[in-house]
């Protein structure tokens, strides 16, 4: 009660201050959570809604759309870790070099991730066209052309492509801030050993990176799975299907078959796969952490 | 020695390379803004067009409402970016240097936050709007992101940290001259953090500006169109589907702001790039 008298005017102040933040939090963020969850155990019609338990569960386990594009974001996802981010790890070990004018580029690998995505979308919708720029340059090194949007073995491929080119530039940056963190008296060491450009990238860079390398692949999971944009305007989940997303499936079945309980459903199996992938990147971070302070 | 002046010379080729492979995307963006419908898709393409076609970018005009949705971009970001100032600097100066009950438990919440992207509640975020009766209106577009939903909280968290650098003393200070909480936090305590606030400003102009999953669900009146969303339409029409140069001259339209201010401020947005690199 002491405390209270003494205090109550910073409490106040206090609350006061972080009273707008609180207001938009829960009003338009717990509480949507919160309400997607409830919804997602109901049938939601125009005018009435029905309590149906976990139909909407059953049902989309049994949907080959959403199981395909659940397979799609996993694909998508896969491309990337395995294309993007050791892209984005060699430009930032060669932008890591000593060398003069080095930064200027910088401004040019970072250019693609402040542009818009609906933008650069419709960008690389010509580009992806039959006589279009990636054909031409394909077709430099001897690559037959390919309907890179309109056949199905290749539309998620070039969503991951265009995705590689806007997002890169973001990881190399987070990829640099790692790098700049090893000490150079490590190399200089690794000199005198005399230890090759390969090894030295092997033995002391790669090690070294590992948190960094395991933090931008979380993050890079995390985004991935949340792809739409791209596959809204490039390919619009076609052809049959072979660019649906689970966002994309997400707000089809809200927006347009008006099926908001079933979305909802949806959302949070996306949300449940979101925070499983943050709680395991907290249980191994710590794991990790205890290892170095050892 | 031989050995590293060819190692830094095949640095510079690999980089060279990289970069144009970069830029190529939005030089032919450009390049096609200024074409003929015919010249879009030769064989070899032409980088420079045989006649500079100046008026698709009068056209685009013409075919949508491009300067409504140029204005209606331009009001949604200022407004969000001065609301969001206010509210992300008074909380992240609360959970910095203020004690109160609760406030552990409630940065958690916020931090808990980052976790829910729109994606996943996107149609229940749609109805709250629409109970509000703000669907197709300004404040839809405006007062949560004012309010710091939908990615204010990453820059609450960071303001709270920039605060954090700042020593107690000088608050304690303020106090001891008799300036109250609020008179401390504007003239004493916000002009601090200003590098902070710079990557604030430039932060969330960008996101505001390349918005696109919120106005998607809370606007459908042509007139309350982002250019996000008024491009997204424009390419799903059929002038849309075949004429590149008018959509380019849109896209560039759209994009130069952002790069203007990039090419400006490069510095101010790696820092914010890396500060949300950092979050984790």
């Amino acid at each position: 009660m002491k405390s209270f008298r003494k205090n109550w005017r910073e409490w106040l102040g206090a609350y006061i201050f972080i009273a707008p933040a609180m207001i938009g939090l829960f009003l338009f963020m717990v509480y949507p959570l919160i309400k997607g969850m409830y919804l997602s155990f109901y049938d939601v019609k125009l005018m009435d809604q029905t309590f149906i338990g976990l139909d909407n569960y059953v049902k989309l386990f049994n949907d080959k759309h959403f199981i395909q594009a659940m397979g799609n974001t996993a694909q998508y996802t896969l491309g990337i870790i395995v294309f993007g981010v050791p892209l984005s790890l060699l430009m930032a070990v060669f932008m890591n070099q000593k060398m003069t004018g080095i930064t200027g580029f910088r401004l040019f690998y970072y250019l693609p991730v402040i542009t818009s995505m609906i933008a650069v979308s419709m960008v690389w919708k010509g580009l992806f066209t039959a006589d279009g720029l990636v054909n031409q340059i394909i077709g430099l090194v001897g690559i037959e052309p390919v309907n890179w949007l309109t056949d199905e073995r290749y539309a998620l491929m070039a969503i991951i492509i265009m995705s590689i080119w806007k997002g890169s530039g973001f990881n190399m940056l987070v990829f640099l801030g790692g790098l700049q963190t090893i000490p150079t008296s490590i190399y200089e060491a690794a000199d005198v050993d005399g230890a090759s450009p390969i090894t030295k990238f092997f033995r002391i860079t790669l090690p070294l990176l590992s948190p960094t390398i395991f933090f931008v692949s979380v993050t890079t999971i995390i985004n991935s799975f949340q792809v739409f944009e791209q596959a809204q305007i490039l390919t619009n989940g076609g052809p049959k299907g072979a660019t649906s997303t689970i966002v994309l499936t997400i707000y089809e079945n809200a927006f347009e078959a008006f099926q908001p309980g079933y979305a909802s459903a949806q959302a949070v199996i996306l949300f449940a796969i979101l925070l499983s992938i943050t709680i395991l990147q907290f249980i191994v971070q710590k794991r990790w952490v205890y290892r170095i302070d050892e | 020695m031989m050995n590293n002046k060819i190692t830094k010379i095949l640095v510079y080729i690999i980089l060279t390379i990289g970069a144009i492979l970069t830029v190529l995307p939005l030089l032919w963006m450009v390049v096609t803004s200024f074409k003929s419908m015919e010249e879009v898709f030769t064989v070899p393409i032409q980088w420079i067009p045989k006649e500079f076609k100046f008026l698709n970018y009068t056209e685009v005009f013409a075919v949508m409402d491009f300067a409504q949705y140029y204005f209606n971009t331009i009001v949604v970001t200022i407004s969000r970016i001065c609301g969001l100032f206010l509210t992300a600097t008074m909380a992240g100066y609360a959970f910095a240097k203020l004690r109160f009950p609760g406030r552990n438990f409630l940065f958690m919440l916020l931090l808990m936050t980052l976790m829910v992207p729109i994606h996943t509640i996107m149609y229940p975020a749609y109805q709250v709007i629409s109970e509000l009766g703000m669907i197709n209106s300004y404040q839809g577009l405006i007062i949560p992101q004012m309010l710091g939903a939908f990615g204010g909280a990453f820059s609450i968290f960071l303001i709270k940290q920039g605060f954090e650098s700042i020593p107690n003393e000088l608050m304690e200070a303020a106090k001891v001259d008799g300036a109250g909480i609020f008179r401390t936090f504007f003239q004493v305590m916000l002009p601090q953090i200003k590098p902070v606030l710079a990557s604030f400003f430039i932060f969330s102009f960008n996101s505001s500006w390349n918005d696109y999953i919120y106005p998607l669900i809370v606007v459908n009146d042509d007139n309350m169109k982002t250019l996000s969303l008024g491009l997204a339409g424009f390419t799903s029409m059929r002038e849309g589907l075949t004429n590149y140069p008018l959509m380019m001259a849109a896209a560039v339209m759209t994009l130069l702001p952002v790069i203007i201010l990039f090419v400006a401020a490069q510095k101010y947005f790696i820092e914010s790039a890396v500060a949300s690199g950092l979050k984790g």
